[in-house]
C-alpha cells in the first residue's frame, strides 16, 4: 500500500474521503496550544499508536515553544513597542517562525507516514488552533473497503 | 413593493427567471460569476473591513470617529494655540514631547481598532458534525424535549473551568473565550467590546489597548497642566479675563481634558490592576475568580507575581490571526457552518446590496421552497431558541439597549464592560443568551436591505424580534414566513 500513492496530490484525486476524526485541544494547562493525545479508535487500524503519539507530541512541544514566555520573546516584545510594531514590516515574529516550522513539519509527516496509510493531516492553524483535522482515505479502486463505513458506525454505537 | 399575495411576484420572478437566468444553477447564481473571493468577504461576522480586508472593525464605528476627532481637535488646538506661547516661555521640549506622545496614542488606536481581537474562527460543518455526535453520545439521544446545556469541564492549575459551547460558532469556547453579540464572533480571551475604539478588545490587542489608555491619560495629564500652565503665565502679565481672551481655545481644552482624566485615568488604573492580577474585564466583573465565592477559589491563569503578570500581557508573544482575511476562499475548503433553519450561507448576504430583485427574488422563492422541503424535527439550538426567546430577549434587553447611550459619555471603569452583552449576564442566564445569540444570527442574516438598516443599533433587532411571532415555534412556519416576507418586500 506505500507504493500506492506517491505524493498528496495523488492521494486526494484517486482516494475517496471516507471519514474525518477531530483531535480537540486539551486546556488542562491553561489557555496554551495543546492537543489531546488520546489515540482515536477510527485510527486503530490505520496507523500504529506510537507513530501518531510521537507526532501529536512532537506538535505540542512545537506549540509550546512558539508561546513560551521567556527572554527572547520580551526582548522582541520589548523591542517591537520600541519602533511602534512597524519592525514587523521587515522581520516576522517568533511565533510564525514556529507555525512555519510546523507546516513544515505536518507536510513530512504526512509524505513519510500518513499518506502511505491513507490519512492526511491538516494543519490546525487552518481550522483555527481548534482541532487537528485528520482526513481517513478510502482507495477507489480497492474493492474490501469496508473500514470507513465501519469506523462511522463505530463511532455513532460509542 | 407589491403587498399582494405571494403569486403575483413569483410568477413575475419565474418568467424572469427563465429568459435570462436558466442557464445558471439556482444554488448560487451570483457566485458562479464572480472571480475569486477573498475569504473577508465571505467572513460570517458583524465586522467591517477596509483596504481589501487589511483593516477589520466592529459594525458601529460612530464613537471611534468621535474618539478620533476629539483627540486631534484637542491636541490640534494644543499644538497651535498654546506651544508657541510655551515653548518660547518655558522651553522647546513640550511641543516635543506632546508630540511623541500624540504620535503614540493615534498608533496604538490605530493597533487596537484596526487588527483582529483574537476572533475564532467558526467550526467547518465536518467538526460541527463531530462534535455534535460526540454531545449526542454524552448526553443520551433525545432526553426529554429540551436538550441539556451543552457545556464541558475541564481542570487548570487545580481550578475547575465550564467551557460553553457557543451555537452561533459551532465550537466549545477555550477558556476565557467569549462571543460578543455585537460583532458576533467568539474572541480568545475576551475582555470588552469597546466602542470607543470601534472593536472588541482580546487576546491580540489588549496590550495596544492598555497602551493606547495609558499613553493618553499621559496627553491627558500633559495637555491639562500645560494649557492651565500657559492661562497662568498670560494672567501674570494681562489678568485673568484678557489671558481668557487671547486664548479662547485654551477653555475648550481645559474642558475637554478635565472630563476625560477622570474616565481615562481611571480606566488606566482599573485595567493596571486587571494586568496584574492577569484577569479580564469579563472575569472581574462575573467575580469568578474572587475570594468571596470560595475559600478555594483563585486564578488559575496568574503567573504568582505582578511582575511576571504584566510582561505576559505586554510583552507575550503575539500570536497571529486566525481568520486569515486576505486568502482566498478556496472551493474545496469547506466553509464555516451557515446558520442552521436551512437558510444561505451569510456570503451571499455580504453581496445582497449588489444582489439585483431577481436574484432576491431567486433566494426568497429558495427559502420557501426549502422550507416546504425541510424535515420537521430540525436541530435542538432552534427548539431551544424558541423555548428561550422571550425570557431571552427582556433579560437582555436591559445592557444591550442601554449599552450604545452608554457609551455616549465617558464612562467609569466599572460601566464600561455592560457595553458587551455577554458581559452584562449573570451566569444563570447564560444559556439564555447562547439561546439568544442564535435567535438573532439567523433573524439578521437573510434580511434583504431594505428591511434591517446596516447602522442600527442593536437596540433595533430586539423590536424585529417582535416581528417574527414568538408564538410560532415551528421553525418551518418561521422559514416560510421569512421567505414570504422577503417576496412581499421586493
Amino acid at each position: 500500500m506505500a507504493t500506492e500513492f506517491h505524493n498528496l496530490q495523488e492521494l486526494r484525486h484517486s482516494a475517496s474521503l471516507a471519514n474525518k476524526v477531530f483531535l480537540q485541544r486539551d486546556y488542562s494547562d491553561g489557555t496554551t496550544c495543546r492537543f489531546q493525545t488520546k489515540f482515536p479508535s477510527e485510527l486503530e487500524s490505520r496507523i500504529e499508536r506510537p507513530l501518531f503519539e510521537d507526532t501529536v507530541k512532537r506538535l505540542n512541544t512545537y506549540y509550546a515553544e512558539a508561546e513560551k514566555m521567556g527572554g527572547q520573546s520580551y526582548l522582541e516584545g520589548c523591542l517591537a513597542c520600541a519602533t511602534a510594531y512597524l519592525i514587523f514590516l521587515c522581520m516576522e515574529t517568533r511565533y510564525e517562525k514556529v507555525l512555519k516550522k510546523i507546516g513544515r513539519y505536518i507536510q513530512e509527516q504526512n509524505e513519510k507516514i500518513y499518506a502511505p496509510r491513507g490519512l492526511l493531516i491538516t494543519d490546525p492553524i487552518e481550522r483555527g488552533m481548534r482541532v487537528i483535522e485528520i482526513s481517513i482515505y478510502e482507495d477507489r479502486g480497492s474493492s474490501g473497503s469496508c473500514s470507513g463505513s465501519s469506523s462511522t458506525s463505530g463511532s455513532s454505537a460509542r | 413593493m407589491l403587498q399582494l399575495g405571494v403569486a403575483e411576484p413569483m410568477r413575475e420572478c419565474e418568467y424572469s427567471q427563465i429568459s435570462t437566468r436558466s442557464s445558471t444553477p439556482m444554488e448560487t447564481p451570483y457566485k458562479k460569476r464572480t472571480p475569486k473571493k477573498r475569504k473577508w468577504q465571505a467572513f460570517p461576522g458583524r465586522n467591517k473591513f477596509y483596504c481589501n480586508g487589511r483593516i477589520m472593525m466592529a459594525r458601529q464605528t460612530g464613537v471611534f470617529y468621535l474618539t478620533l476627532v476629539l483627540i486631534l481637535i484637542t491636541s490640534g488646538l494644543f499644538f497651535t494655540f498654546d506651544c508657541p506661547f510655551l515653548s518660547v516661555q518655558l522651553t522647546p521640549a513640550i511641543p516635543v514631547i506632546g508630540g511623541v506622545l500624540f504620535v503614540f496614542v493615534l498608533g496604538t488606536l490605530f493597533r487596537t481598532s484596526f487588527s483582529d481581537p483574537g476572533v475564532l474562527p467558526r467550526a467547518t460543518p465536518d467538526e460541527a458534525a463531530d462534535l455534535e455526535r460526540q454531545i449526542d453520545v454524552a448526553n443520551g439521544s433525545s432526553s426529554g424535549y429540551r436538550p441539556p446545556p451543552r457545556t464541558k469541564e475541564v481542570v487548570i492549575n487545580g481550578q475547575t473551568v465550564k467551557l460553553k459551547y457557543c451555537f452561533t460558532c459551532k465550537i466549545f469556547r477555550p477558556p476565557r473565550a467569549s462571543h460578543c453579540s455585537l460583532c458576533d464572533n467568539c474572541v480568545e480571551r475576551f475582555d470588552h467590546h469597546c466602542p470607543w475604539v470601534g472593536n472588541c478588545v482580546g487576546k491580540r490587542n489588549y496590550r495596544f489597548f492598555y497602551m493606547f489608555i495609558l499613553s493618553l491619560s499621559f496627553l491627558t495629564i500633559f495637555i491639562f497642566a500645560f494649557v492651565i500652565t500657559h492661562v497662568i503665565l498670560r494672567s501674570h502679565r494681562q489678568g485673568f479675563l484678557n489671558a481668557l481672551k487671547d486664548t479662547p481655545a485654551s477653555v475648550l481644552e481645559v474642558v475637554v481634558c478635565f472630563f476625560s482624566v477622570w474616565s481615562i485615568v481611571g480606566l488606566s488604573g482599573f485595567h493596571t490592576y486587571l494586568i496584574s492580577s492577569n484577569q479580564t474585564t469579563n472575569e472581574d466583573i462575573k467575580g469568578s475568580w474572587s475570594s468571596k465565592r470560595g475559600k478555594d477559589n483563585y486564578n488559575p491563569y496568574s503567573h504568582g507575581n505582578i511582575f511576571t503578570n504584566c510582561c505576559a500581557a505586554l510583552c507575550g508573544p503575539l500570536p497571529p490571526s486566525l481568520i486569515d482575511r486576505r486568502g482566498f476562499v478556496q472551493s474545496d475548503t469547506p466553509q464555516p457552518t451557515p446558520p442552521t433553519n436551512g437558510i444561505t450561507m451569510y456570503g451571499s448576504t455580504q453581496s445582497q446590496s449588489h444582489m439585483c430583485v431577481q436574484d432576491q427574488c431567486i433566494q426568497s422563492t429558495k427559502f420557501v421552497l426549502q422550507a416546504a422541503a425541510t424535515p420537521l424535527m430540525q436541530s435542538e439550538p432552534v427548539i431551544l431558541t424558541d423555548e428561550a426567546s422571550l425570557p431571552g430577549r427582556t433579560s437582555l434587553g436591559g445592557p444591550c439597549s442601554g449599552a450604545l447611550p452608554l457609551g455616549g459619555q465617558p464612562t467609569p471603569p466599572t460601566s464600561t464592560p455592560n457595553l458587551s452583552c455577554d458581559n452584562g449576564m449573570l451566569p444563570t442566564r447564560n444559556d439564555h443568551s447562547e439561546a439568544h445569540h442564535h435567535f438573532l444570527t439567523p433573524e439578521e442574516a437573510p434580511s434583504p436591505p431594505g428591511m434591517l438598516p446596516c447602522g442600527s443599533p442593536l437596540g433595533h433587532s430586539h423590536t424585529i424580534q417582535g416581528f417574527y411571532n414568538p408564538a410560532s415555534q415551528d421553525s418551518l412556519h418561521e422559514d416560510s414566513v421569512r421567505g414570504l416576507v422577503k417576496l412581499s418586500s421586493v
